[in-house]
């Protein structure tokens, strides 16, 4: 089943991703914009919509940082939405998009997701000190990375995972990320250089975290009509599905994101897949630390609860694998500027299903792929599949 | 007709605050009696929760992850428009036009009374290069608004008075108004001069409240309730956040929102088939420029009609029966989703005392405040 109308992708871009760019968000918005356009051999006046996705407005220190940005993202006197859930927004953004099309509204839409995390001094981390519950979390002093810890502890402890098991992925992805051209800190390194690396809060070290980035990310997202006017190759949003679970993080059992699944569940039954690691060529699950990358395959129904670290193992993730996991390099090499590297993964996906990856590319001929972000206290799930 | 319908409201406060609700507690009970409203179970008859909220104005980072529980949306389909309650209803109407959904609630609130320093906030939203950096207060951007605005159209300081003397009086009538009152024009003439040329009176006070919402497609909709209040359009636009570039004088924002929802409703005319409008007056001067930008009258009209009693309540084209964001308070996010609410009692016939006599077709229409130039119209009716 369908909506009214079928909702192709026709166009991306993305900036470099970097821990401090010099250009201010509207800029980063704007190139990242402009490339999408040009992509789809469209311009801003072609261009009926506009849906802008960004994270906290404490990095950038600017209230309704939607509205400031609107000009950079295109969206000079048109309709012009920003949608907000936490992390999970950059994969959520052309969900939104979607509905702006599907719905009959609109005919075409223009998809920005941008992050500016440099501008908060000291650093971004404390624009993070205000996520949690302002009584009975705040004064504890806690951060994401404590939070991280304890999820990834339980993770490892409910299933028996070794640090090894899990350090594999940054190794994976932050290789991966060698041919990516946008890519903040892709590398060769080993699973001794994980396990070596600094301890932040245990079990969570230094290599096993993403980074903190600038960076912006855009789609073009047209009707069936204009989809045939402007391409012979349109990528499909043939499922969407978004989840949010509890505010009370800490009544929940964090082994297993079932917010993700509800997701995935409600984009699945869209897309009518009824069998993912059959019917998914290639994923791009959201990575800001390797164990989530793992977590997340899981909560997608890629593998059994506890079975992705074995897949990582045996290489099955690989690019040349069977089931091609974060081929882009994920948040763990090209970099996490939130909103903007949710989108980046569903920007690969296009890349990937058009044959457009370059070095990336993966191997046979992948007809459907999956993009998936999570977000605020451990609780988001935005998931997006797409068709060619 | 349209193929969106609101099947039930709920609607806590408006009132100056409101110390014994939490903004959970606030969004709990009005989202119960929308539910109750509606009959409807969020638990299991719910396809997608839209929650409309700005982060500086909650005072977290995130927001988002404070709102499901309290909605009943644990483990659903939600999430957050940062943006006024009523581009919520332009993203809930788009959902359940795709086909996919059945069942949209929509929720908007303030809790403006937990803000100490409400106006440094504002100041946080003008650009931190080119205007921040200039100080004072941020509503001297709506000072300088009007005052172009009074030059162009010839519209008078009385006239915009007048604004405030009606609505305040419709807020008499109105449960949900924080600020109703029986004044004069003499009184907000000689009220102090905080912007020139704009008044104290003319500045609507914030408000704490809530407003639910659920919008149903037609098919649901004409099981849940006999009286259906159908979305016929929704337009809304975002002209530019730079104070240089703008157009001081006409809400071009307003005007593009108007006629894109006019396009999808049909409407030719709106003065002709619009029975009445809930129009943003978060100053008392936008009331006027925001009708003019509506359409409703021409450009420079909307002064003179106000000072005739044209859109008085019993006049012949009311304008913000509910008493306005100048009665029942500024509601921060939720401004828009009170004139929602009012266009919604009027045209189910449950306004009381306010209630406008055979109306059918009613206009909602919110502006997103200073420093912006955010629109949104929605185009209302109940048969």
């Amino acid at each position: 089943m369908f909506g009214k109308k079928r909702v192709a992708i026709v166009g991306a871009g993305l900036t470099l991703f970097r821990r401090r760019m010099k250009e201010t968000g509207k800029e980063l918005s704007y190139e990242a914009a402009k490339m999408a356009l040009d992509a789809a051999g469209m311009e801003q006046r072609d261009i009926k919509s506009v849906v802008m996705g960004t994270a906290p407005d404490a990095f950038d220190g600017v209230h309704m940082k939607g509205e400031y940005l609107a000009d950079g993202a295109g969206a000079y006197r048109k309709p012009y939405t920003r949608v907000f859930v936490g992390g999970g927004t950059g994969v959520f953004t052309p969900l939104a998009g979607w509905w702006h099309v599907a719905s009959g509204q609109f005919d075409s839409c223009l998809v920005v997701a941008e992050e500016k995390m440099s501008s908060c001094y000291p650093h971004p981390q404390y624009a993070f000190t205000t996520i949690f519950d302002p009584i009975l979390e705040r004064p504890i002093g806690m951060n994401l990375i404590w939070i991280f810890a304890l999820e990834m502890h339980r993770y490892m402890h409910k299933h028996g995972i070794k640090k090894e098991d899990i350090a594999r992925v940054s190794v994976k992805n932050k290789g991966n990320a060698m041919d990516h051209p946008c890519a903040q800190i892709p590398a060769k390194i080993t699973v001794e250089d994980v396990l070596n690396s600094e301890i932040m809060a245990w079990p969570v070290q230094r290599l096993d975290v993403s980074p903190t980035s600038d960076g912006a990310g855009a789609l073009v997202l047209v009707s069936e009509d204009v989809a045939k006017e402007v391409t012979d190759n349109p990528v499909w949003i043939d499922g969407v599905g978004w989840c949010i679970d509890s505010t009370t993080w800490t009544n929940r059992d964090l082994y297993y994101p079932d917010y993700v699944e509800c997701a995935a569940r409600m984009a699945y039954k869209m897309a009518g897949i009824k069998n993912p690691p059959k019917e998914i060529d290639v994923a791009e699950p959201y990575d800001p630390f390797d164990y989530k990358e793992l977590h997340h395959m899981e909560g997608l129904l890629l593998c059994k609860k506890g079975e992705a670290p074995k897949l990582t193992a045996e290489g099955v993730t690989q690019r040349d694998g069977d089931l091609p996991i974060n081929p882009s390099g994920g948040l763990l090499g090209v970099g996490n500027p939130i909103a903007a590297a949710g989108l980046m993964k569903v920007c690969e996906i296009f890349w990937q299903l058009r044959g457009e990856a370059g070095k990336r590319q993966i191997p046979g001929d992948p007809r459907t792929g999956l993009a998936q972000a999570w977000g605020d206290l451990m609780q988001y799930g935005s998931v997006i599949v797409l068709r060619r | 007709m349209s193929e969106v319908a609101i099947v039930g409201v709920g609607c806590v406060g408006f009132q100056p605050l409101l110390p014994e609700l939490s903004y959970k507690e606030l969004m709990y009970e009005a989202a119960v009696r929308a539910y109750e409203d509606a009959g409807i179970d969020p638990r299991k008859d719910v396809d997608a929760f839209v929650t409309c909220a700005e982060d500086y104005l909650e005072g977290f980072s995130i927001f988002d992850e404070f709102v499901p529980d309290q909605l009943g949306a644990v483990l659903r389909h939600l999430f957050t428009v940062s943006g006024d309650g009523l581009l919520g209803l332009a993203n809930a109407y788009m959902l359940i036009k795709t086909g996919h959904f059945d069942t949209v609630v929509l929720e908007a609130h303030s809790k403006a009374s937990d803000l100490l320093t409400l106006m440094d906030v504002i100041a946080f939203a003008l650009d931190p290069v080119l205007n921040r950096p200039l100080g004072g207060h941020p509503y001297y951007v709506a000072g300088m608004e009007m005052n172009r605005y009074l030059h162009d159209t010839c519209t008078t300081m009385e006239q915009c008075a007048q604004v405030v003397v009606k609505n305040k009086k419709n807020a008499l009538g109105n449960p949900f108004a924080a600020y109703g009152a029986d004044i004069s024009l003499d009184q907000v003439l000689c009220s102090d001069i905080c912007f020139y040329p704009l008044k104290k009176l003319e500045i609507s006070t914030p408000a704490d409240g809530c407003v639910v919402m659920v919008l149903a497609s037609k098919k649901v909709a004409e099981k849940l309730t006999d009286k259906p209040v159908w979305i016929e359009g929704v337009g809304w636009c975002t002209e530019t956040p730079n104070l240089e570039m703008r157009d001081w004088s006409k809400a071009v924002d307003t005007r593009l929102a108007a006629e894109m929802a006019y396009k999808t409703a049909k409407i030719h005319n709106p003065w002709n088939e619009i029975d009445f409008a809930e129009v943003n007056d978060l100053f008392a001067y936008k009331e006027l420029q925001h009708m003019e930008a509506l359409k409703l009258c021409e450009y420079g009209e909307a002064g003179r009609l106000t000072e005739e009693g044209v859109t008085a309540r019993n006049g012949e084209f009311p304008v913000n029966p509910s008493g306005g964001l100048l009665g029942m308070g500024y509601g921060l996010e939720a401004s828009g989703t009170e004139k929602l609410l009012e266009a919604v009692l009027q045209l189910r016939g449950e306004a009381d005392r306010r209630q406008i006599p055979d109306a059918e077709v009613g206009l909602a229409h919110a502006w997103r405040g200073i420093p912006t130039t955010t629109g949104i119209v929605a185009v209302l009716s109940n048969c």
